[in-house]
């Protein structure tokens, strides 16, 4: 077993947009429950991004040893509609790439997580410097992707061509939602959601239904922009069988453990991790899970957000089942 | 996301350099810093009147840029929850008291098929 702990510094986003915890803060947090990976997207954490001062270099490779951290994957994001009225050239996007696998190399981390409208030429591109320089660039497989959508298997096509060691997959466990997360039904319905569509949009979704007329229906049923939201919300949701995961194993190098709600029970209410994490015992997975904490847009509106509890319990969860016999 | 943090409770305050208006600060609602070309509009609404983009001008860290030159800058970013400044031209100077604050912002987030940003509303009291 050697499947281990991690957080990505997202899952604290609200205290650190509200600069109620600094970027030290985040990781003495992950650190204090055992997270010992960390997980960084220089956009939203490195004031100055792309430039990398002396300074913050110093402070980061300082803060990994005083908590025992360890850096694990940054995300890199390709801005293609920086400009208004063009799209970036290829050039101009891999030039992108190359500045977020050097700002990876100097920070130390092994990964760089491409976002996943990273196109597969801009992959295939990008292998050979990530591979000189020692990084795995892994697109995440993000909802509502799943591997063999056709996106994905132009993808893999890509990287079976390439031949590169350096591509693989960061799969985004926001692909196994398996009910609808009530956190967002209830946003709703304080936004004045009618309940009758809500349950609607809920029911079809937890009854793994056709979600795709969902608009539609809503639609002709005389709903409104908050519940057509929702119900384009309900295709932004997808419920795969993980074991879906086994036939990429090795090409998997790191998983973003996306959660909405931990319950006071330590469980996740709509994504089923104890069905999730004996895939990966199975499949010897060896990477890290790394808690990505999304529920604090949804509950903002009405109730404090707790991020450092919201993670602290699903590291509870983790090591609950990660303790368990296979 | 965000959308309630975007108008900022303290910082209301009359330009200070002889023209007639005043400031408000901002935080983007998005949760990574984006270069300023992406950010295509910070739209306020004064008490219902809305205050066109020319009479606005958009500071970050200390640069200030007006809303034509943004399309076209590059090399500087609006922070994620950085407190950035809009400041406005008004006819008449700003009456003390409360006033209504509505700011839209739009976004053009690359891997998103719809305009990204929020909207938020805020009565603030004018500071001294």
């Amino acid at each position: 077993m050697t499947i281990k702990r991690g957080v990505s510094l997202y899952s604290y986003q609200e205290e650190y947009f509200l600069r109620t915890m600094s970027v030290e803060d985040c990781i003495a947090a992950a650190a204090d429950i055992g997270a010992h990976g960390i997980e960084l997207i220089p956009e939203q954490m490195i004031l100055g991004y792309p430039v990398i001062t002396g300074e913050f270099a110093d402070s980061w490779s300082g803060w990994m040893e005083k908590y025992g951290t360890t850096p694990t994957a940054t995300n890199a994001f390709v801005d293609t509609k920086r400009h208004p009225d063009r799209w970036l050239t290829l050039d101009e996007q891999l030039a992108s790439v190359r500045t977020d696998i050097d700002i990876a190399v100097r920070l130390k981390f092994p990964i760089v997580k491409a976002t996943i409208n990273f196109s597969p030429e801009l992959m295939e591109a990008a292998a050979p410097y990530a591979e000189e320089r020692g990084i795995r660039l892994l697109l995440e497989v993000h909802a509502p992707f799943h591997y063999t959508h056709p996106w994905i298997l132009r993808h893999l096509e890509v990287m079976d061509k390439a031949g590169s060691s350096a591509l693989g997959f960061m799969p985004d466990m926001g692909t196994y939602v398996k009910r609808f997360p009530r956190v967002v039904s209830e946003r709703a319905l304080r936004d004045g959601a009618r309940p009758d569509l809500v349950d609607l949009i809920v029911s079809t979704y937890d009854d793994h239904g056709d979600v795709h007329g969902l608009m539609d229906t809503v639609n002709y049923m005389g709903g409104g922009a908050v519940e057509m939201g929702l119900a384009r919300q309900a295709t932004h949701y997808t419920w795969n069988d993980p074991r879906n995961m086994l036939d990429y194993m090795p090409r998997i190098g790191h998983i973003q453990a996306k959660f909405y709600e931990m319950t006071e029970d330590c469980t996740e209410y709509s994504i089923p991790y104890d069905e999730i994490i004996p895939v990966l015992v199975e499949g010897g997975y060896d990477g890290y899970l790394s808690s990505e904490y999304e529920g604090n847009r949804h509950i903002q509106d009405a109730y404090p957000v707790d991020s450092v509890e919201q993670v602290r319990r699903q590291h509870v969860m983790f090591e609950r089942l990660l303790s368990q016999p296979a | 996301m965000f959308d309630k943090y975007i108008v900022c409770e303290e910082g209301f305050r009359r330009l200070d350099d002889g023209r007639t208006g005043g400031r408000i600060e901002v935080r983007m609602p998005y949760y990574r810093g984006l270069g300023l070309s992406m950010v295509e509009a910070v739209n306020l609404v004064l008490d219902g009147t809305p205050v066109p983009p020319e009479r606005t001008t958009f500071t970050v860290h200390g640069h200030a840029y007006t809303f034509a030159e943004l399309p076209g800058v590059f090399d500087d970013r609006w922070e994620m929850g950085e407190r950035a400044e809009l400041a406005f031209e008004t006819d008449g100077p700003l009456a003390p008291g409360e006033h209504d604050v509505a700011i839209t912002i739009r976004l053009r987030i690359s891997y998103m098929p719809v305009p990204g940003g929020g909207a938020d509303r805020k009565r603030l009291p004018l500071g001294a």
